[in-house]
């Protein structure tokens, strides 16, 4: 019992970093109708960044603080750079611009850091310990995540920009003709989409270490959380990304063994499109002929 | 003139849609552009915003605007209220409305407006929680026009507001254009098919077919023009 309730909460602290990656794969979604492949290695060259900071003398948040504005920057630059000039090319040459990314990323962040396997800091200590089934850091995972969700929520549903950011996402004609600046949405998305996986990477390198590879499985979760709760739909995301993080524990642990898990996300990814391609809580497309 | 228009062309791709019309809009009135199907009414609007692509000159108080981005024409005071009505259909009633007045400096005032336009519109109000998206046509069309008012426009560009409506309706619609015409002074121009109505409510008007200006006149001549009486007020 005592081992299934610490499974249970280790899924709740992975499942809120998976969470936060698929909310940023479906921000990017819903504004471009497309996965962006490259979202998991923007995390882990962003926690490379971080880790630089660290390891440059800078105090733990400051440096989390940076790595993050750092990222929105980054990610507004490859939208305007890269993800612009193909914005209205077939659907088949982005997703190649996304891989490109993707390797481009990992390949940069193998040359500037090797492929040696390096240990990030936790900024929660071994001292905060609050209960018997969690580590400190699971416990601050967790809070860092919701406190990163309810920003979001906020931002969205609260300030003109970000009403104007899902109007820009659902309408952009008529964006335009309220004064809108379209294309300054697409990449303010691109940018909270990589600080928010910034923050993902942040929260996971200390349980997984810190490689170029390190989100390739992540990414996969975070992909079947999204798709979980419908592509389109940010709460189901969240919603997705701890049920990800629950089974993939509980049944690693319990049923499949560790060897297996990744599978868990990859049969999740294939039963959802399978059985209910949109998802729990995403709209079902219907094309009028 | 609010509005001037010399040798506008404009077209989607490789066809020319507009083949040179001149046309303006004076302050404070409502210009009715008329045509059949297919003659470039919506084009027109279209090109003044800067969402085709245009030829020749457009000047907006003045200032050359036909080569400026829609979103900065947007910014001039120029609310267009397209075809299609361009609900934001996932968005609420109230948020719709906030949307228009996006582009405004003034954003203390929004509030206050917001009620003010709704006063135009009950049916709004009442529904000023629901998605957009659950609007009847009538009442997404509704939508639109309350959405061009909260810009504070100075010109409003009406792509067929009649459009998809039910008689008794767009006799309210009207009545309610023309109440926004004496109480806040914006200029209008209107597109339509249902040419009797926009005549009715137009000082004046513009006829044109295949792209081109054939008639223009104060709404009385066009109505007691023969041929505009036969071919578009149909006795």
């Amino acid at each position: 019992m005592e081992a299934l309730l610490h499974q249970l909460m280790a899924g709740f602290a992975t499942g809120g970093i998976y969470a936060s990656l698929a909310l940023a794969l479906v921000m990017i979604y819903q504004a471009t109708h497309l996965v962006n492949f490259a979202q998991g290695e923007m995390a882990m060259f962003s926690t490379y960044l971080a880790w630089s900071l660290i390891n440059a003398g800078m105090p733990y948040w400051l440096a989390f603080v940076l790595t993050v504005a750092i990222s929105f920057l980054i990610g507004v630059f490859i939208e305007r750079v890269v993800i612009r000039p193909v914005e209205s090319a077939p659907v088949l040459a982005v997703v190649t611009v996304f891989i490109a990314l993707l390797v481009i990323l990992n390949s940069l962040a193998g040359w500037i850091y090797t492929y040696t396997i390096k240990s990030f800091p936790s900024p929660f200590p071994p001292g905060m310990a609050l209960g018997r089934f969690m580590s400190p850091h699971e416990v601050g995972a967790i809070g860092v995540t919701l406190v990163v969700l309810a920003a979001l929520y906020a931002f969205f549903r609260f300030t003109p920009l970000g009403l104007a950011m899902r109007a820009a996402a659902q309408n952009p004609a008529s964006s335009r003709l309220v004064g809108i600046r379209v294309g300054w949405m697409l990449a303010l998305g691109w940018g909270l989409a990589a600080a928010v996986g910034a923050v993902a990477g942040m929260m996971v390198a200390p349980i997984v270490y810190l490689d170029p590879n390190m989100m390739g499985g992540i990414l996969l979760y975070a992909f079947a959380a999204a798709l979980l709760g419908g592509i389109d739909s940010p709460m189901g995301a969240v919603i997705g990304g701890f049920v990800v993080g629950v089974l993939e524990n509980v049944l690693g642990a319990f049923v499949i063994g560790n060897e297996l898990k990744l599978s868990v996300a990859l049969v999740l990814i294939i039963g959802v499109l399978l059985v209910r391609p949109s998802g729990f809580f995403g709209k079902v497309h219907v094309t009028r002929v | 003139m609010l509005l001037e228009a010399n040798n506008l062309t404009a077209g989607y791709g490789q066809t020319r849609v507009l083949h040179g019309v001149d046309f303006a809009i004076e302050k404070g009135s409502i210009t009715a552009l008329l045509g059949a199907n297919g003659a470039g009414k919506t084009t027109t609007l279209r090109a003044l915003c800067g969402m085709v692509k245009t030829g020749g000159e457009i000047r907006f108080e003045g200032r050359r605007i036909d080569r400026a981005a829609t979103e900065d024409i947007v910014r001039l005071g120029v609310a267009h209220v397209p075809d299609g009505r361009g609900t934001f259909l996932t968005l609420s009633v109230e948020e719709n409305l906030r949307l228009g007045a996006y582009s405004r400096r003034d954003r203390q005032a929004v509030g206050e407006d917001l009620e003010r336009v709704l006063g135009y519109f009950p049916v709004l109000r009442e529904r000023r929680r629901q998605q957009a998206g659950t609007l009847s046509g009538g009442e997404q069309q509704m939508l639109a026009v309350s959405r061009g008012l909260m810009l504070k426009p100075k010109l409003m560009l009406l792509d067929e507001p009649s459009f998809g409506l039910a008689p008794l309706l767009v006799r309210e619609l009207f009545s309610i254009l023309r109440a926004i015409r004496e109480r806040e002074g914006v200029s209008m121009m209107l597109v339509e098919q249902n040419a009797a109505m926009a005549l009715e409510l137009a000082d004046h008007a513009y006829l044109i077919e295949t792209g081109r200006v054939v008639l223009q006149g104060s709404s009385k001549e066009l109505k007691s023009n023969d041929a505009v009486r036969r071919s578009y007020l149909g006795y």
